[in-house]
């Protein structure tokens, strides 16, 4: 995580099943909105959390995802990590790569998550699991 | 598990999503939708999104197989009602939803669908019938 900044306290779901996707997009549109994203903000937050929310439950078979304010000098946003116990990710720029997939979808998830936010680490190792952090910033 | 209702309006089966969709809920309104069009004949089928505050990769992917799915059962699929934050998010995700035809909103769907069926009864229309319609369709 950026050191420098100021995280509130996150709140956690667990990921094990389609309705706690649901329950992620729905906990990071709150918190989006309390920060007062731009509604366009908003919805490309909430799409990419959907997104690694999924990954985590598809990919990772499972995992939890923290969610919170984070402040960094004037600026707030919203800050969303997703961390699993799964396989991890042997080559990350090939998962990285739009269409390449691995699960049957578009393999869009990763990439297209990527454009959708600020700032996006990804820290993954074979065996061990991912662990993926997102923030939004409000403009 | 909940499930989105399809109506049948005419030759139109008109599908309003109001909830955020578990996965398993978009694949059950894929099945249900392909169920409904052999039974019913249909040859339209309107997808009204104008509730859904995000649509990721996953409700994308569902409705760009929707269409294709309606396609070979002898229906066209107009997606409606897509919010404008939605639609650059869309994009930018990179998903432009090629093979889907979108309309603002369901009258303008309904209005491209009826478009489509006036063509489409020409192409297939014995010649003797054609000269009345046929004027209508210059004026327009």
């Amino acid at each position: 995580m950026t050191t420098g900044d100021d995280l509130a306290a996150m709140e956690r779901l667990v990921v094990r099943s389609d309705q706690d996707v649901v329950r992620v997009r729905q906990l990071v549109r709150t918190l989006a909105v309390s920060v007062k994203l731009s509604l366009v903000d908003q919805t490309k937050l909430v799409t990419a959390a959907s997104e690694l929310a999924r990954n985590t439950l598809v990919y990772g078979g499972g995992g939890t995802v923290d969610a919170g304010r984070v402040d960094s000098g004037r600026r707030s946003g919203i800050r969303v990590v997703f961390t699993d116990q799964g396989p991890g990710i042997p080559d990350l720029d090939l998962a990285l790569t739009d269409g390449y997939t691995t699960g049957g979808g578009l393999g869009l998830g990763l990439s297209g998550a990527r454009r959708l936010v600020d700032e996006f680490d990804i820290d993954t190792a074979v065996g061990r699991g991912t662990r993926i952090s997102v923030t939004k910033w409000c403009r | 598990m909940e499930r989105v209702p399809v109506l049948k309006i005419g030759d139109i089966l008109l599908v309003s999503i109001q909830i955020d969709m578990e996965d398993q809920v978009a694949l059950q309104l894929q099945e249900d939708l392909a169920d409904r069009i052999v039974q019913t004949g249909c040859h339209g089928v309107i997808i009204d999104i104008s509730a859904l505050d995000i649509v990721d990769s996953f409700v994308g992917r569902t409705l760009a197989t929707i269409a294709s799915i309606s396609r070979v059962l002898d229906a066209e699929t107009v997606v409606v009602g897509m919010r404008p934050a939605v639609a650059i998010t869309l994009v930018e995700l990179g998903l432009s939803l090629p093979g889907i035809r979108t309309a603002l909103n369901v009258e303008l769907g309904m209005a491209l669908l009826a478009g489509w069926h006036r063509d489409f009864a020409f192409r297939h229309d014995d010649d003797d019938e054609d000269d009345a319609d046929e004027a209508v369709v210059t004026a327009s």
